[in-house]
């Protein structure tokens, strides 16, 4: 009975698996283990996005603590604006400007990489992301994005990047993977932009969930705490149960 | 007399504690054949338990206010010591929560658990059922993410499909003309005070119902109808010890699984939490697909499987309550002489089988978007989940049952 | 159901290992719903040492600043401030500040500050908390003809003089405590650091 529910349940669901275009995204492989990769992150995040974008739940000296940072580098290094290194990373530009220059306000990056999808989905998306602007004049800031579409911001990064553009446009429409060719270089190779994209991407999702790596060290404790409970709570289980026939 | 039996003494001539212990655990007998399925019951108790202390600590750091309930989680999530696992083990607690009372449900349905004398437990349990969705549907606001303020505004927009009175009857529930800090603050009263109160009162029925006939079981054999000479029935066992040492290594097994997705996935993919849920609440903006949390998706499959009638989707609505309304009225649909499936012929299997694939599929259809095949799908599926109710008079009745055993069975 | 030849020990053994492991399990349970309850990143972050700018603070006049949330007092005293102080020895019950936990190790004696002139107190009544109130003039009427300024606690009477003493026979038990604190230069100081850590 219980096969042949399994059975029909399996057969129905592989019938409804959704079939969705899925957008192209590359693989982030990031490593939160890897503080100089975080650090570098960090330095690129405070440099290029905090100017208009707030990261409004996440202090300076949490990202200082867990990135292996003192709090003395903290302010010199990653502090700009008067903020004290306990303080939230808030941005000096109002809603109100942010509205009026971009349209609408840029959104907080403190838990971006989580909104971009569970697991290693939002830092796929933030890799691809940060790669993926190229030149289209009919965009108020000349450029456009792939996995972002018509996306409302120029690109910060470019003077790392260099500017590119999009070869395959139309196909990229009917789901293929972009490519590009920069149309004029910037201050890194493009190995080396990758690198910086995957350091951001790596500081942004430590952001996301600063305590993720001690929740996974955690857990493995509990887990087994609770494996050494099984046997001790089975063995009492099994001696009361001699008793029922 | 130990200075301890003569508290106890003291204490059982002014309280029944005793009597208490004897009547719940010690001597309350229990049929000696329980499976795995019977684990779910104690598991249910066990995580109301833990939604409720992790409920008030989070109450402790969490703002109820438009402008501040966001940060306020995240404030948990970071700023506070331990926080994020306070949290984690409240949003994880929610859906395992479902997982367990579906179970324990399909449990009923299986060995016919609803059926007479038990269809007060049956009707208690629907109510726990129905105030736990509310429970979850409320809780689910405060967060404050995209997908809480999407998600309340289609439902309660639901309310705006009853026929003359609906817009109003929306507008009073959000206390706004959408969903606002009005409607924040009153679903955070209902979440934290009173559902809880009603929830535990509900549980306490069920339970004490549940004591006074005693348990069903994978046979559905009533073991009061042979007693020892003593008065025990003879298939019953203590419920202290034998199921409490037995239900320790349920919870045991049971937080395994629990702590798993806890500690290593607490999004699992984004149906313990939606990853639109990390956007704050914004009025101006939709998300591209609004999908209720799993637990409510078959609902809300069956809601848009019917098309709009007179250009109102309230026959949507009422079909959904429908959905509902038919489980309450399972002990009177079913008119098999048998209680369990053991002893059920072929055709409630297989009516229980199609069910249960409905439920499921519905619940799948219910995270996709609408339209199209996935439509058609809701559509047969829908009446599928009918089917088993509307026509369970007539199939439980000329279905052949296999005679019961006066005893229960080992497995 | 049968309880012949059951092995008791066995199962007092294994009932009180399953109870043991699972009190441990709740204690470690525990913890986290207690730790939550300490001070929090953002209360830690609003408790940050303080730099105080003090350069208008003119003899005789006293600012306050928070710390920890705390009312922090800064005092300009003049010299007619300190001499008085020597005078109210006797009138004390700790002169020469040698209650260990009323101050850091490196503030001592009579004026109980780290430069003569400015007083440096967490203004918080060591009786049961309240903020005692200023009290600079000397022999107001309420206050009596030996007074010489200082504090007056307006909760429950306790008086302090103006290095932070408490007097004699009131319900303060000990002297105001002076939170650590270090110059930055002669008109800024950090109050929460410790003098020579900054």
């Amino acid at each position: 009975m219980k096969k042949i529910i399994i059975a029909l349940v399996m057969v129905s669901l592989s019938g409804l698996v959704s079939a969705s275009m899925k957008l192209h995204l590359d693989e982030a492989n990031i490593d939160l283990h890897d503080k100089a990769s975080l650090q570098r992150g960090a330095k690129l995040f405070v440099n290029y996005c905090l100017n208009c974008h707030s990261a409004a739940y996440m202090r300076y000296n949490r990202a200082g603590k867990d990135l292996g940072i003192s709090d003395k580098l903290v302010k010199e290094n990653l502090v700009f604006s008067d903020a004290k290194v306990g303080d939230l990373m808030k941005v000096a530009m109002t809603v109100e400007d942010g509205a009026s220059w971009f349209g609408t306000s840029p959104p907080d990056l403190s838990v971006m990489a989580r909104a971009k999808g569970a697991g290693s989905e939002g830092a796929n998306w933030l890799y691809t992301y940060f790669r993926s602007f190229y030149v289209d004049e009919s965009r108020p800031f000349g450029v456009n994005n792939t996995v972002f579409k018509d996306v409302g911001m120029p690109h910060v990064l470019w003077e790392l990047q260099g500017m590119q553009k999009l070869l395959n446009a139309e196909e990229v429409k009917h789901g293929a993977t972009p490519e590009f060719a920069l149309v004029s270089t910037g201050s890194m190779t493009a190995e080396e932009y990758d690198v910086a994209a995957r350091d951001l991407t790596n500081f942004m999702v430590y952001m996301g969930e600063p305590s993720q790596l001690k929740r996974r060290s955690v857990g493995v404790w509990v887990l087994l705490f609770l494996v050494f409970f099984f046997f001790v709570s089975y063995a009492l289980k099994k001696e009361y149960w001699k008793d029922i026939h | 007399m130990s200075m301890l039996e003569k508290t106890l003494g003291w204490v059982d001539d002014r309280f029944p504690l005793s009597k208490m212990w004897n009547d719940h655990m010690a001597a309350y007998y229990a049929p000696k054949n329980f499976n795995f399925w019977y684990f779910f019951g104690s598991l249910a108790l066990l995580v109301l338990v833990m939604q409720i202390v992790t409920g008030v600590f989070l109450t402790m750091n969490y703002n109820p206010d438009e402008a501040l309930a966001f940060a306020s989680v995240e404030y948990i999530m970071r700023d506070v010591e331990w926080g994020w696992l306070i949290r984690y083990l409240h949003s994880t607690g929610a859906s395992a929560f479902f997982i367990i009372i579906y179970l324990h449900m399909f449990r009923g349905l299986m060995y016919g658990s609803y059926k007479k004398p038990r269809e007060l437990i049956w009707l208690f349990g629907m109510f726990i059922y129905l105030a736990l969705m509310a429970e979850a549907f409320m809780g689910y606001l405060l967060p404050w993410g995209q997908m809480s303020y999407w998600g309340a505004q289609v439902i309660i927009s639901l309310f705006g499909a009853v026929p003359f009175v609906g817009e109003e009857l929306a507008i009073w529930i959000r206390g706004d003309f959408v969903i606002s800090g009005a409607t924040l603050n009153r679903f955070f009263a209902f979440h934290v005070i009173a559902l809880p109160i009603v929830l535990l009162g509900l549980v306490v029925a069920h339970i004490i119902a549940l004591h006074e006939v005693g348990s069903n079981n994978p046979d559905g054999v009533e073991i009061k109808k042979v007693k020892g000479e003593d008065g025990i029935p003879l298939d019953g066992i203590p419920f202290h010890p034998y199921y409490s040492v037995k239900d320790i290594v349920g919870v045991v097994v049971f937080l395994f699984f629990f702590s798993a997705v806890v500690f290593f996935m607490p999004e699992l993919s984004g149906w313990f939490l939606e990853k639109d849920n990390f956007l704050p609440a914004n009025g101006l903006k939709t998300p591209e697909h609004i999908v209720p949390l799993w637990y409510f998706t078959p609902f809300y499959a069956i809601l848009r499987a019917v098309p709009t009638m007179f250009q109102s989707q309230f026959p949507g609505v009422v079909a959904m309550g429908l959905s509902i309304v038919f489980l309450f009225l399972l002990p009177w649909l079913d008119r098999s002489p048998v209680k369990s499936i053991r002893y059920r012929g072929w055709i409630y299997k297989f009516a229980l089988a199609v069910f249960v694939i409905s439920f499921i599929a519905l619940g799948k259809l219910g995270t996709l978007p609408a339209g199209g095949i996935y439509l058609t799908l809701s559509q047969i599926f829908s009446g599928l989940y009918f089917a088993f109710f509307i026509l369970m008079p007539w199939y439980t009745s000329i279905d052949k049952t296999k005679p019961v055993p006066e005893r229960v069975t080992s497995k | 159901m049968s309880t012949d030849g059951v092995d008791n020990s066995k199962r007092r053994f294994l009932t009180a290992a399953t109870v043991a492991v699972g009190a441990v399990g709740a204690g470690f349970v525990a913890v986290p719903f207690l730790k939550s309850w300490s001070p929090s990143a953002k209360a830690l972050a609003a408790g940050a040492p303080v730099e105080v700018d003090f350069s208008k603070l003119q003899p005789g006049q006293l600012m306050r600043v928070l710390w920890q949330k705390k009312p922090i007092w800064i005092l300009n005293r003049t010299d007619q401030n300190l001499e008085d102080l020597v005078k109210l020895n006797d009138k004390v019950v700790d002169p020469n500040s040698e209650v260990a936990t009323q101050q850091p190790d490196y503030i001592k004696g009579i004026n109980r500050s780290l430069k003569d002139k400015y007083l440096v107190a967490i203004g918080i009544c060591t009786h049961l908390g309240c903020s005692p109130t200023y009290r600079p003039e000397v022999a107001p009427e309420d206050m009596g003809p030996d007074w010489l300024g200082g504090f007056y606690c307006p909760c429950h009477g306790s008086k302090f003089d103006l290095a932070g003493r408490v007097y004699k026979n009131v319900p303060a038990p000990t002297n105001l405590v002076i939170p650590p604190y270090t110059y930055l230069t002669d008109t800024t100081l950090v109050v929460g650091i410790d003098e020579g850590a900054a």
